[in-house]
């Protein structure tokens, strides 16, 4: 192994301290996203194009290039922060890297074209914690997304990461630790919100051994990716949380199921374990407690219905992943029939704070019966997209319009809030007062779900949303249950010929009857849920089924058999560029004058709406 | 396409005997040859010691499995609700019509593979497309064909 290895409780404490002592907080230093969303857009050569401009302008020894994780804020990527001021520059190419090393790093100045402009007052912002969507928020699981490198567990060490562990192993009993845990009331995050400490209690206490813990970090729900964030800004926060967790529940053994299409996150985690290992973190006889433990990095196949706990574990033992009836909960017989206990990755990583800070420190933050903070990931026709982290309680209309800054398009009205995926429900403007816990989006129709928010506008057709929704569960559905696998595809045809046309009287009726039959035979949350986005878009937007129903009308333009596209003559000033990218030659016209679309040829595909500089195109 | 057993050897001695090395193993076996070759399941399930038929059974199950070979290039086009609401379908569409092909086909000349995936996680960009790895943010109807000619032309370079 490596000399770093910490065989003891006291040799880790000391190794903290020589990282910190090697550390100077006042040395500048340049933090570039590494995020998926970032990456996407290219981070990897801002960073690159920052380390050859330090070189260039030799000042290696002046500041320090680090490539964290996500800090959230991906509609502004690729992002990056210079520390200690944490000035904050968005949009960053790699041609702006030398004018940030020159300027900011040698000079001390802002480059001020870089500098994220507040939407609202159209002011430059230069401080990260002075930017509306920063400063609204309750960062303590993110708080250190995009400050350490989540490939060094030595920056994790240096914010006090792993100081849980050595509280936990060394001053509490297991028992102890599961009381910490119940005391906090801390609701299970993957969206059920069972109380994690009861769970933890149940798996202890049930006979048999091997006992086995799990990370869900299969997060399939499209729209979220809040797990895919924490694993890639802080994966050895979720660690440190397992291993408590294993040493609480007395389990030796623990797997992260992990979604192969987040394969930056997959690297993350599985290099964290590692490193852990190699500082006998992870392994046998951890810091010299006597406890063993250790994670088996497992990935997903691409299968939604794997985020059911049941059928994650089959998947795990190398079967299909099929939901199968409970009891016997995973608590009793789970993964290879043994007492087993799942956690979302959202519920781990929060163990750390709560055995650091006590379960009263965690109570004060959040609603009655919702305590501390929670995650999502917001989306859809915001401003201000990405993830964030805010106190259990706060309003829909708080999080969309003062953190998400609204509607992107000024000219479009904000219609709805999609929340909980598949599972989940649209909760229209009107309840936008709704506090955000459990309780109060399950009343609404919804639920909290994994914690992906979608945002629509006018422009998005709630029936088409339905359609989504049902089509999505339509080709999850494992084929199990009759009543999910006959009754979505049957909701999902009807929805679809509503959509193009063909919807009838009755339909509604019918939709709300089979839904509620679906919701009844079905095994898992897949098919007890699958319902939800046509229920509560029935309940919501009604009249959007009706016009689709009697008046073959699409209001929001959207349905591509109800939608004509034309070109609204006074707007159009003949440039031509529509018909040059109609593939179709529906569109002509003579240079200078008003182009007309032949509807007979026109398929519909939406490009000249999308070319055209004027808003001269239009559907009805 | 041939296949060189060696090398589903050598993946399924990584994982061992037994169910549990499964998934792994065809996951492994799927990067290597962007689907799974009849003769590599066959040799899965004598090696593994698995019922051909329970491999065929989790083989077609999973979503990240292909049992069709796949085209050179692997365009993913992400359909999550985020790029759904922001119009990934005209993508989907307008890749379609230019490669004639529909999500989940490959071209007829085995250049593309298209696929249609619910969420890669970066919902802040959406539309998303990515092609062999290299993401495509904010897509637009009237940019596909321009992204797709690159991947083209390259060929044609390559033929040369």
């Amino acid at each position: 192994m490596t000399e770093n290895k910490t065989t003891t409780n006291l040799e880790l404490d000391k190794l903290r301290e020589v990282i910190l002592a090697d550390r100077d907080p006042s040395t500048p230093s340049i933090m570039v996203c590494g995020g998926t969303g970032c990456l996407a857009l290219a981070s990897d050569e801002v960073a690159a194009a920052l380390e050859k401009a330090i070189i260039e302008q030799n000042v290696e020894a002046k500041v320090e290039l680090k490539t964290t994780g996500c800090p959230g804020f991906c509609e502004q990527g690729p992002i990056v922060v210079v520390h200690p001021q944490r000035i904050f520059y968005t949009r960053v190419k790699p041609k702006d890297a030398s004018e940030i090393v020159s300027k900011t790093i040698v000079n001390g100045e802002v480059v001020d074209r870089l500098l994220y402009v507040d939407p609202l007052t159209d002011q430059k912002i230069v401080l990260e914690t002075e930017v509306p969507f920063y400063k609204e928020q309750k960062r303590i699981l993110l708080k250190n997304s995009g400050l350490i490198d989540p490939r060094k567990i030595e920056d994790y060490l240096a914010v006090g990461g792993y100081k849980a562990l050595q509280k936990a192993l060394f001053e509490m009993t297991p028992e102890q630790i599961i009381e910490e845990v119940k005391m906090s009331n801390l609701r299970g995050r993957g969206g059920a919100g069972f109380p994690t400490g009861v769970k933890w209690e149940l798996c202890r206490k049930a006979t048999g051994e091997p006992k086995y813990i799990i990370c869900n970090a299969d997060e399939g729900d499209p729209g979220a990716f809040q797990d895919r964030g924490l694993i890639e800004g802080n994966p050895h926060s979720l660690l440190e949380g397992m291993i408590i967790g294993a040493y609480a529940i007395g389990a030796n053994q623990g797997y992260v199921y992990i979604r192969n299409e987040y394969p930056q996150a997959v690297q993350l985690i599985r290099l964290a374990a590692q490193q852990a290992r190699e500082f006998g973190l992870l392994g046998e006889n951890i810091l010299g407690s006597g406890f063993n433990f250790d994670v088996v990095i497992q990935l997903g196949a691409g299968a939604f219905v794997c985020g059911e706990e049941t059928a994650l574990i089959a998947s795990i033992e190398g079967r299909v992943g099929e939901p199968r009836a409970r009891p016997p909960y995973p608590a009793q017989s789970g993964l290879w029939g043994q007492p087993t206990n799942i956690n979302n990755v959202k519920t781990w990583v929060w163990v750390p704070h709560i055995i650091n800070n006590g379960a009263d420190w965690f109570t004060q933050m959040g609603t009655e019966k919702s305590k501390g903070t929670t995650i999502f990931s917001i989306v859809g026709k915001i401003k201000n997209t990405g993830l964030v982290e805010v106190p259990m309680g706060i309003s829909l209309r708080d999080l969309i319009e003062h953190i998400g800054g609204g509607a992107s398009d000024e000219k479009k009205k904000l219609k709805a809030v999609q929340t909980g995926g598949p599972s989940g429900g649209c909760i229209p403007e009107s309840l936008w007062h709704l506090p955000v816990d459990y309780d109060s989006l399950r009343e609404a129709g919804s639920m909290m779900g994994s914690g992906g928010m979608i945002v629509t506008d006018e422009s998005t057709c709630m029936v088409d949303m339905a359609r989504y929704f049902l089509n999505f569960s339509k080709y999850e559905s494992c084929g199990k249950c009759s009543a999910c696998r006959e009754g979505v595809k049957r909701m999902y045809e009807i929805v679809d010929y509503i959509t193009r046309g063909y919807g009838q009287e009755g339909d509604i009726e019918l939709l709300d009857q089979i839904g509620q039959a679906v919701k009844t035979g079905s095994l898992c949350g897949l098919g007890q849920t699958a319902p939800n986005p046509v229920l509560t878009t029935i309940r919501y937007f009604r009249e959007e089924y009706e016009a689709h129903i009697k008046e073959k009308r699409c209001p929001a333009g959207v349905c591509k058999e109800l939608i004509t596209f034309y070109i609204l003559a006074e707007k159009c000033p003949g440039c031509g560029v529509c018909a040059r990218f109609c593939a179709d030659n529906a569109i002509s016209g003579e240079k200078g004058l008003p182009y007309t679309i032949d509807t007979d040829k026109c398929a519909r595909c939406g490009v000249c709406r999308e070319v055209c500089k004027f808003d001269a195109v239009l559907v009805k | 396409m041939a296949v060189e057993l060696s090398k589903v050897d050598s993946i399924i001695e990584k994982y061992g005997q037994g169910n549990r090395g499964l998934i792994p193993s065809l996951l492994d076996i799927q990067n290597e040859y962007h689907y799974l070759p009849p003769d590599a399941l066959k040799r899965v399930a004598e090696r593994m010691n698995i019922p051909m038929i329970r491999v065929y059974q989790v083989a077609s199950f999973y979503k990240a499995f292909s049992l069709e070979p796949r085209g050179k290039h692997i365009i993913t086009v992400c359909l999550g609700t985020a790029c759904h609401v922001r119009g990934g379908e005209f993508i989907v569409d307008q890749i379609g019509r230019l490669l004639a092909i529909n999500p989940g086909q490959t071209s007829k000349d085995m250049q593309f593979t298209l696929e249609a995936v619910n969420c890669l996680g970066c919902c802040s960009l959406g539309p998303v497309m990515v092609i062999d790895g290299k993401y495509y943010g904010n897509m637009a109807i009237s940019k596909v064909e321009r992204v797709l000619k690159n991947y083209k032309e390259g060929e044609v370079v390559a033929d040369d």
